[in-house]
């Protein structure tokens, strides 16, 4: 069995090498007539760009992806350039007919994603012409390798129960040096995925061939993205079958998460695009789906029909009605830890990082500024972008609205969700973005605490505060806090992942919903003690 | 202003400064020799198995105390002059007090084992004891083979600690079976195969003879009582039971018999000094319990009793019902009210026994014969709602009760898969009783 996990880690360390080394294979040239194409399909009128992209990545051009998007990102920054220099002199010259006119030569592009787009058309070699051995060689025998070292643990792990053992004595799991690369790996995904897919094209030809039969389309990066997505989550998903075969609660959990990811955030949205519907994943609810009250999104939706308009209403109705009411009956677990994509990785892929979540007060005070401001945030953004769909301004009490959406993007959807979201995991626990970022979790708390029937209950007296409810909370709960006070623990950041009420070694923690009265119990003397001194103490 | 000053910085030393600080603004001082900061000592175990790093067996950030204006003092006490009030530490160093708590908790037995003090031989109570296993048994390299002496509460989670890192480890039990001193047959048997399962050498019915040393006075090996077979160990961990840890009062004229003697009121036969917790012995015990109570719950119990007392409204310790817990390997253990062994049990007292046909759980009702009064439950693998079976034993509700709303009881996480029905089958059937199991009701749970 020791041998199977063994040689699983090395083969999936062979497959994950050949991922990363199969980013810098292949050449990537256009032919005359493909890149005029382009641009016409493009509508760039600009001469320079033409020339340059000419000049640098037209055939026979042994380029790699680096000095193809290279060329590329120069070819749109001098043409750029070229106008505006013109611009400014026509400026200077008072010459508004010909400053105007330059206008239209302009490309508004992002460098990467026009470069990545074009590298799609452009690549030759191992991914792009081999796909399927490609594929086999690296999510192949990433998965193949994954699961042989993880499945083996059924019997290495021993008799069904709590298996933490070792823990904190392990470089991946205690931020040890393994932690770091995993750290450093994860973030540098996030930047090459958000800012630079250009260079990651390779991947992306991995997926074509499954994306072709699902949406017809070939794959772009959030297609690679959804489909790695998902085939991590059902790797780490049999981890936490094994890790938590005795715990009902867990399984079902977990095959929860799995099912909306792959059906409801792939799936489902996918084969909407093969039926000319737009993409939509129905159970990603605003404010966590930030863009929905978007003016392109709310165009597109109301341009498509009957089912751009249930897509509407769904929309809205999920966040207003459907949302609060299920956490009043079943707490925000129902959404997060039953649900939620964001969740959904944080369970599978981060619950080996749980234990990591800092359990200070200090990070709690943190935790409620960061997130209630993102909150905050979410929402004066969204109402910029209703008054400019409403009343087509741009610019709202000074500040362009696009200005404020770009910011958002940028900070909260990209940095904050993806790169810190998920890449700082080894290092703070799996929880990063739903703790200190999610709006949506920030509202959910809101109903979670001050109107719902969920809560921890607390055994009576059975604490013995050992703290391994607080050391496993991935949301930094100090769950202990309460347990040894004998209180229900009551608090708007809990996802009800369960796992404190599984480890808990007397049977002290259970979640449960229940009548909203005495929910909240504060308490000074535990019970077991003289029921007197009880009476007299916690009035 | 008064000056409180705590001895021992335990569950109880540590409840009794913090009730005492909710209702006065005296100074208070816990004193230490073992840590700075309060821990739970019951969390030591996770910290070897690599559970949890130490600092998360701390129940409070460090600034809590200074918040609180608690002060810690780090000194060992040599010994107490009581009628100046002064507390004379062994770096001669002093402090006066005012008030003086009592609260110095146990220390693991020793019985006169020849080789009980070699190199290599612990117990495993002290944050110290963490740190020698961590020095003799990191690994399965340098200790090859661990033997532990006797079977308790301790002695299995050593056990259980050692196997963590597959350090092979003989488990000397004196008994015929595992803690069949307090747990009726059907458990205790169950545990021994649950350790037997875990690749653990029990050996029932064995006594340590003596320890012996190899040539630089390190634990070579230790020979066994009934049959003289050596066995070969680096590690030996004693864990046959714990007694108060007192000696430093044996001249204070402080009365103390195995513990500090104390009346109802927690008090010593010296004014304004107390003892609590481990190290505290009833003159009488209180109902069945025994006179020194070595648990973690009862610690906390006087504490928060004798911050009362202290803060002017004067307390007896009345303990309520029975309650108890533990962890066995996998297995969890609840306990409410009394069950007592066959070998414990009073001739009123029957069992009502289920035990699941393959997992790991089983319960034991012990009722009374005669009245059918239900005394107390025990319950493996299966959790059950404190509040519940505490109202049952102050309501004396009979067995039949107890049964029909046993759904009420039950505490174990959802979805997971529900016996009360089976376990009313057997009852029903053994009884020819026909009582209809309610079904669970919230209204009932939250009743008070």
């Amino acid at each position: 069995m020791k041998i199977i996990k063994q040689s699983g880690l090395i083969i999936f360390l062979i497959g994950l090498a050949t991922f990363i080394g199969i980013i810098f294979t292949g050449t990537f040239s256009l032919t005359q007539s493909e890149l005029d194409t382009f641009i016409k399909e493009k509508g760039f009128k600009s001469e320079v760009i033409k020339t340059q992209l000419k000049n640098t990545i037209v055939e026979n051009k042994d380029l790699n992806i680096f000095e193809f998007s290279s060329g590329v990102t120069t070819a749109l920054e001098t043409s750029n350039n070229h106008y505006n220099k013109l611009i400014s002199k026509y400026n200077s010259e008072k010459n508004w007919a010909k400053k105007g006119e330059q206008y239209q030569y302009k490309i508004s592009d992002k460098p990467h994603s026009l470069s990545f787009t074009l590298a799609k058309k452009a690549g030759k070699g191992f991914a792009a012409e081999n796909t399927a051995l490609a594929w086999f060689l690296t999510f192949g025998l990433g998965i193949i390798g994954a699961l042989m070292f993880i499945i083996p643990d059924v019997i290495l792990l021993g008799k069904p129960g709590i298996k933490n053992d070792g823990i904190f004595l392990n470089a991946a799991t205690n931020r040890g040096w393994i932690g770091w690369f995993a750290f450093i790996f994860l973030v540098t995904f996030y930047i090459l995925l958000y800012f630079y897919p250009d260079y990651i094209v390779n991947w992306v030809y991995l997926v074509d061939p499954i994306s072709i039969s699902i949406s017809g389309n070939p794959a772009g990066q959030w297609f690679l993205y959804g489909f790695l997505y998902c085939v991590v989550m059902t790797v780490m998903a049999i981890r936490m079958y094994i890790k938590y075969r005795h715990n009902k609660y867990q399984i079902l959990r977990t095959t929860s998460v799995l099912f909306f990811q792959i059906v409801f955030a792939f799936l489902i949205p996918e084969i909407l695009v093969r039926f000319n519907k737009p993409w939509y994943d129905f159970k990603n609810a605003f404010p966590l789906d930030y863009d929905f009250f978007f003016q392109w999104n709310l165009k597109e939706l109301l341009a498509s029909g009957g089912f751009g308009l249930f897509i509407l209403v769904w929309g809205i109705v999920l966040t207003i009605v459907i949302v609060p009411v299920m956490v009043y009956f079943f707490g925000k677990r129902w959404y997060c830890s039953w649900v939620c994509g964001c969740g959904g990785l944080a369970e599978t892929l981060g619950d080996p990082y749980r234990q990591l979540s800092s359990k200070t007060l200090l990070s709690w005070r943190v935790e409620r500024i960061i997130i209630h401001s993102v909150l905050i945030f979410v929402l004066v953004m969204t109402g910029f972008a209703l008054y400019t769909f409403f009343t087509q301004k741009g610019v709202v009490l000074g500040i362009q609205t696009q200005t404020i959406k770009d910011i958002y993007g940028f900070l909260i959807g990209s940095i904050f969700a993806g790169v810190i979201g998920t890449g700082f995991y080894p290092i703070f626990g799996n929880r990063v973005w739903c703790r200190f970022g999610c709006p949506l979790a920030a509202y959910l708390g809101f109903v979670q605490r001050f109107k719902s029937r969920f809560r921890i209950s607390t055994n009576g007296g059975q604490c013995i505060s050992c703290g391994n409810c607080s050391t496993y909370c991935e949301q930094g709960i100090d769950v202990r806090a309460y347990a040894q006070k004998g209180e229900n623990i009551v608090r708007s950041s809990c996802v009800g992942c369960g796992v404190c009420s599984a480890v808990c070694p007397r049977g002290v923690l259970k979640l449960e919903n229940g009548p909203e009265k005495g929910r909240i119990n504060p308490t000074e003397i535990l019970l077991g003690n003289d029921v007197d001194l009880m009476e007299l103490v916690n009035k | 202003m008064k000056h409180i000053v705590i001895i021992g910085n335990g569950i109880s030393g540590v409840t009794a400064a913090r009730h005492i600080r909710k209702n006065s603004d005296s100074k208070i001082t816990i004193v230490s020799a073992e840590t700075k900061y309060f821990f739970s000592r019951t969390a030591l175990m996770y910290v070897y198995m690599g559970h949890m790093k130490f600092e998360h067996t701390q129940p409070y950030e460090n600034w809590f105390w200074d918040k609180n204006n608690i002060e810690l003092k780090e000194a060992f006490v040599g010994n107490i002059d009581t009628s100046k009030k002064i507390l004379n530490f062994t770096n001669s160093e002093t402090l006066t007090y005012d008030t003086l708590i009592i609260a110095t908790g146990s220390k693991p037995n020793k019985f006169g084992w020849p080789g009980q003090d070699l190199e290599g031989v612990m117990g495993m109570y002290h944050k110290q004891d963490l740190e020698k296993l961590e020095k003799y048994a990191p690994d399965n390299k340098t200790c090859k083979r661990a033997v532990i002496v006797g079977g308790g509460l301790i002695g299995i989670e050593l056990a259980e600690m050692l196997r963590s890192r597959k350090i092979p480890v003989t488990f000397l039990v004196r008994e015929t079976s595992f803690w069949n001193g307090v747990l009726p047959a059907q458990e205790s048997k169950m545990i021994n195969n649950h350790i037997k399962e875990h690749h653990i050498d029990l050996r029932l019915n064995t006594n340590l003879k003596e320890i012996k040393a190899d040539e630089n006075g390190r634990v070579k090996s230790i020979i066994i009582e009934e049959t003289g077979e050596e066995i070969l160990c680096d590690v030996v961990g004693l864990t046959a039971g714990v007694t108060p840890n007192i000696d430093f009062l044996k001249d204070s004229g402080i009365e103390l018999g195995r513990g500090v003697k104390v009346n109802r009121f927690l008090e010593t036969n010296i004014k304004d000094i107390y003892a609590i917790g481990d190290c505290a012995e009833q003159h009488e015990a209180i109902g069945q319990r025994r006179n020194i109570e070595a648990v973690w719950y009862t610690g906390r119990m006087m504490g928060e009793t004798v911050a009362q007392t202290i803060c002017h409204k004067k307390t007896a310790y009345k303990p309520g019902h029975w309650f108890n817990s533990a962890k066995f390997l996998d297995l969890e253990y609840q306990t409410y009210g009394w069950v007592f062994s066959e070998k414990g049990k009073k001739e009123n007292e029957a069992y009502f026994q289920w035990q699941h046909p393959v997992d790991l759980k089983c319960i034991t009702i012990s009722f009374d014969k005669n009245t059918h009064q239900f005394l107390g439950i025990n319950t493996f693998g299966i959790r059950m709602r404190h509040e519940i079976f505490d109202k049952w034993l102050t309501e004396n509700q009979p067995i039949e009760h107890v049964l029909e709303y046993l759904s009420d009881a039950n505490f174990d996480p959802e979805f997971y898969k529900l016996h009360e029905a089976e376990i009313l089958a057997k009852f029903n059937k053994e009884n020819n009783t026909n009582i209809l199991l309610k079904k669970k009701s919230w209204k009932r749970i939250f009743a008070r």
